[in-house]
């Protein structure tokens, strides 16, 4: 038993539901109690879907559970398949009808159906979440259509380079696009557009638009692209052993990984390697640009599904300069990529699924940036911090009208933008720092932050300093290099000796005055290092002078 | 014991019983107003990622710090052995306890999953009660979708607080189903004003102040869902004041002035609070009933407030009433509401979902009423819906607020209207 109060992800048939709904032709069968419709609402308000999603559910009641429950799943399916005459259809139970046990997808497949393909999807609801219901049912689905063509054992590898002897382009199946993934839709558009531009079709995108008919076509293809791990990761390892077909597992997002991801399609298709990415996206020379000085070293905390996690460390890490102070996932099924990559990056990855946990360790972190599910921005929001959210789960305003990919150029571009834009200007951050002592820069004048730091994180009870903050604290950032630059008032007052120390540091008059002099939003961070310093040396006040010297040693 | 069925019964029109798929919540969702209702109780479903998924999407935003509100979901190994799902029951609640002291109430709510596998919430529930004596009470309800509907959540949870009521000869009014708090004030108000002797509310603003009841009390439901909370209080020896309920200036009206003769109170005076009131609702509809008239209305299963808002918009704001659908209806509570609609509207009880939107594409009405998952779906086919979930959310009740709620039924109109692309 474990208590949740808010989760990253819903039960694994909602995963199903997914897939289901992301399919044209298609048609779920689920055999649960009333209530459980509320999941039609993630697809007709989240996502804005103008149809409700192709489920009907039995939505079985107290009353029917002394009777016969396994007739109602029987009559619910036969009804569904003639209204709705689905290409293919998925048979399952949520949580509550695994336990009374009608096996709906065995039912299912004892019955005359007029032969629409049947899928019996068996999702055990009590230890598995929606990823991985999405990534089962999705592999289920394509087994189930193509297991009549898998070649026998020992024939050989089609070539992934094949489209030259058969005289047409080099083809590839786009896997993994969903709904109530983070910006499937454009994502989709954007890899078909550069693949396109590098020569190569996409011939099968699933499960997003695609019909049954379609996932008959997958093995077509010369390879796979896994653009989604989390949902297509199985069904690509299973097209890979069973038709020996090559998947392409770089995600592109980002500058980088884009680059990467077409290094390696073309060198597995045989097509020609793309020249410099550099002045396709717009990316690497903002964040060259002057304006950006003051993204570096800008202290970042990510936490998202392991495929946006990866790579938004990686942009913030190389692309942006920002520094990571922490990486995180809620998909366990990707634990380890994310727990190598935080290695790389000096931080221990946070596998967690509690809100909470993840709310702490983000508070811990003292990041400027939060890069997040709508889950942090609830969090980053009451911590004042700004956030960007870069990953499922969605909240409606994650699904934009306009055009806004994450991945290849264009993504790049959209991200450069949407992490950047929560930050202060840099220009303004300069200014701000020239003319803080200006009235207009007096505590409470706030509007450049949006909501604000609230008061409290300046003055005191301010988290706990961790091992990834002490790191940091050695390499400030320029906004805290620039208030010692310009403030120069030594105080008269000596510094107190060290031997007076009973374990406690108190703020004198004039340090106070001092730190109240530094900007708002670097005050925080400077007290917290001033306050270390003096920790360290056992200081039992803390004057002006004091805070020069944190200044100067921090510096370093 | 409630009055026998009148004969007006047999006036009311036939009813379409359906049976199918349902588009409803279950009762879990009714712990999205109850919690707010009452801030010093935490509702703790015993459930699956399901429940726990229902709640965060019904509830629309996650928008609480750490909301009083939360899931213990159930993995294999509590349904390996419910032994040990007791003890994990019992630490969980305890390390909840710790972590929010000020919590008095502690609600268990059995969902369907729990129900299935018999874990025994009541036990659990005298059990946590015993070892947390003085310092949080322990109660348990069912909300499951297998047994309860949406709003008959509060019904459950209200009749799990009735054995905590103490016991009182002493004459009082109680109003009981939930209400915002600006507007109990004002109902209060008005009572005082009226000369009811005692005003009182379930649920209570705080957990622990239950008010009492007896054979003193007259009963006033402001919510038409509580079924079972009435019949137990009842039995409790609480006269039922039966009564249109308090949608719309009419049944504002209709409902305060019951309340009133239940106390012998003198019209006269009774008729001094409440015509002024009564006069400036109906100015407030006005604008809206321009809006509304004539305009044909079809209302989906849902909440249980179907009937009343049904009554309310047809004979207040002048619609054409082309089906009243509810989850579950009962005649008794009904009896007054049904008398004012229509004669021969169309009432259905239970949903068939697929048959039931065949009928609204047949009809073609002006306005929906219905839940989140077929809204926007209806709208695509270029039928204006009105999102039912906000009709429990809202404050809805009282002849003040009758304009508030006739707005929100011709404000998808007024949008449509507003809006062109050419």
């Amino acid at each position: 038993m474990e208590l949740t109060l808010w989760t990253y992800e819903g039960p694994p048939h909602v995963g199903a539901m997914r897939i289901a709904s992301s399919m044209e032709g298609v048609h779920y069968v689920l055999h649960a109690p009333q209530g459980d419709t509320y999941a039609d609402l993630l697809f007709t308000m989240i996502e804005r879907r103008n149809r409700r999603p192709p489920v009907t559910y039995t939505t079985f009641q107290a009353r029917d559970l002394g009777g016969d429950t396994a007739e109602l799943v029987k009559r619910t399916i036969t009804q569904a398949v003639e209204r709705f005459q689905p290409e293919a259809l998925l048979v399952g139970e949520s949580c509550t009808a695994e336990l009374i046990q009608d096996q709906p997808g065995a039912l299912a497949q004892g019955m005359d159906l007029g032969g629409v393909p049947i899928v019996s999807l068996e999702l055990p609801a009590y230890s598995k979440k929606e990823n991985w219901g999405a990534a089962e049912s999705f592999y289920q689905l394509v087994r189930g259509l193509l297991k009549d063509q898998i070649p026998p054992p020992g024939s050989p590898k089609p070539s992934p380079q094949r489209w030259r002897q058969e005289g047409r382009r080099a083809r590839v199946n786009l896997l993994g696009p969903s709904l109530l993934g983070f910006r499937c839709r454009d994502d989709v558009l954007e890899i078909s557009r550069l693949l396109a531009s590098h020569g190569i079709e996409v011939s099968v995108v699933a499960p997003l638009g695609a019909r049954p008919a379609d996932l008959m076509r997958l093995p077509a293809a010369d390879a796979n692209v896994c653009l989604y791990p989390e949902v297509a990761g199985t069904v690509c390892s299973w097209l890979e052993r069973s038709f020996g077909m090559a998947t392409v597992k770089t995600v592109p997002i980002g500058i980088g990984a884009t680059t990467d991801f077409l290094r390696e399609i073309t060198e597995l298709l045989g097509v020609d390697v793309p020249a410099a990415a550099e002045d396709k996206s717009r990316l690497p020379w903002y964040s060259r640009s002057v304006d950006s000085t003051y993204l570096t070293g800008k202290r970042v905390f990510i936490f998202a599904d392991a495929t946006h996690a990866l790579a938004a460390a990686r942009i913030a890490s190389k692309e942006l300069g920002f520094e990571v102070v922490g990486l995180g996932t809620y998909s366990r099924e990707q634990a380890r990529e994310v727990r190598a990559a935080a290695k790389e990056l000096g931080l221990e990855a946070l596998i967690s699924d509690d809100y909470l946990a993840v709310e702490k360790a983000m508070a811990e972190a003292a990041p400027e940036l939060v890069l997040g599910t709508q889950m942090e921005r609830h969090s980053a929001k009451r911590l004042g911090i700004p956030c960007a959210v870069i990953s499922s789960p969605l909240h409606v305003q994650d699904v934009p009208a306009r055009y806004s990919p994450q991945m290849g150029w264009e993504g790049a571009n959209v991200i450069f933008d949407s992490w950047v834009h929560p930050l202060m200007m840099g220009l303004e951050e300069h200014l701000i720092g020239m003319f803080r002592h200006d009235f207009e820069f007096v505590d409470g004048h706030r509007s450049h932050l949006g909501d604000g730091a609230p008061e409290r994180s300046l003055t005191g009870n301010e988290p706990q300093p961790t091992l990834a903050m002490a790191n940091a604290a050695a390499a400030p950032s320029p906004s805290e290099a620039q208030v010692g630059t310009v403030a120069t008032i030594p105080a008269p007052e000596p510094a107190p000796s060290a031997a007076a120390w009973s374990g406690e540091t108190l703020w004198s008059s004039d340090g106070e005055a001092e730190l109240a002099k530094i900007p708002f939003f670097v005050r925080g961070k400077v007290k917290r290092n001033t306050e270390t310093f003096a920790r360290e040396r056992q200081l039992a006040v803390i004057s002006a002078e004091t805070l020069y010297d944190a200044k100067a040693h921090f510096s370093r | 014991m409630l009055a026998p069925p009148t004969s007006a019964d047999a006036a009311l029109p036939e009813v379409l019983k359906e049976s199918g798929q349902r588009e409803v919540f279950c009762g879990l969702t009714s712990i999205v107003w109850l919690h707010r209702r009452m801030p010093d109780a935490f509702f703790l479903v015993v459930g699956s990622r399901t429940c726990a998924h229902l709640i965060q999407s019904a509830a629309g935003v996650m928008i609480f710090a750490e909301p009083r509100f939360g899931t213990a979901i159930l993995g294999e190994r509590d349904l390996a052995g419910l032994a040990d799902a007791n003890d994990e029951l019992d630490r969980l609640v305890r390390e909840l306890l710790e972590r929010r002291p000020e919590i008095r109430t502690l609600f268990l709510v059995g969902s369907c999953p729990s129900e299935v596998i018999k874990l025994d919430l009541q036990r659990a529930a005298e059990r946590l009660s015993a070892q947390l004596a003085g310092r949080v009470r322990v109660l348990n309800y069912s909300g499951s979708g297998i047994e309860t509907t949406f709003t008959q959540g509060e019904d459950h949870a209200l009749m799990a607080m009735l054995p905590l009521m103490p016991s009182s000869d002493e004459d009082q009014l109680l109003i009981v189903g939930t209400l915002a708090d600006a507007v109990e004030d004002r109902f209060r108000l008005l009572f005082e004003r009226m000369g009811v002797p005692r005003v009182r509310s379930l649920p209570p603003r705080r957990s622990t102040e239950l008010p009492p009841v007896g054979p003193g009390t007259r009963l006033l439901l402001a919510q038409p869902f509580l079924s079972g909370t009435a019949r137990a209080l009842v039995h409790r020896g609480a006269q039922l004041i039966e009564s249109p309920y308090p949608f719309g200036v009419e049944g504002s009206r209709l409902w305060m002035a019951a309340a009133a003769a239940a106390f012998g109170l003198a019209p006269a005076a009774v008729a001094a609070v409440l015509d002024p009131l009564e006069t400036r609702g109906r100015r407030a509809l006005e604008p809206h009933r321009r809006e509304l008239e004539g305009r044909r209305l079809f209302l989906l299963p849902d909440s249980q407030m179907e009937i009343p808002l049904a009554r309310f918009l047809a004979r207040e704001c002048g619609m054409e009433l082309v089906e009243v659908g509810t989850p579950y209806l009962d005649r008794q509570l009904m009896a007054a509401e049904m008398a004012l609609l229509p004669p021969g509207t169309r009432l259905s009880e239970g949903q068939d979902v697929e048959r039931q939107l065949e009928r609204v594409r047949a009809e073609r009405p002006d306005l929906v009423v219905c839940g989140l998952g077929l809204a926007n779906p209806l709208e695509a086919e270029g039928i204006a819906t009105k999102w039912s979930i906000e009709l429990v959310f809202s404050p809805i009740h009282g002849c003040d607020q009758a304009g508030d709620l006739a707005e929100l039924f011709a404000r998808p109109l007024h949008r449509r209207q507003r809006l062109s692309f050419v």
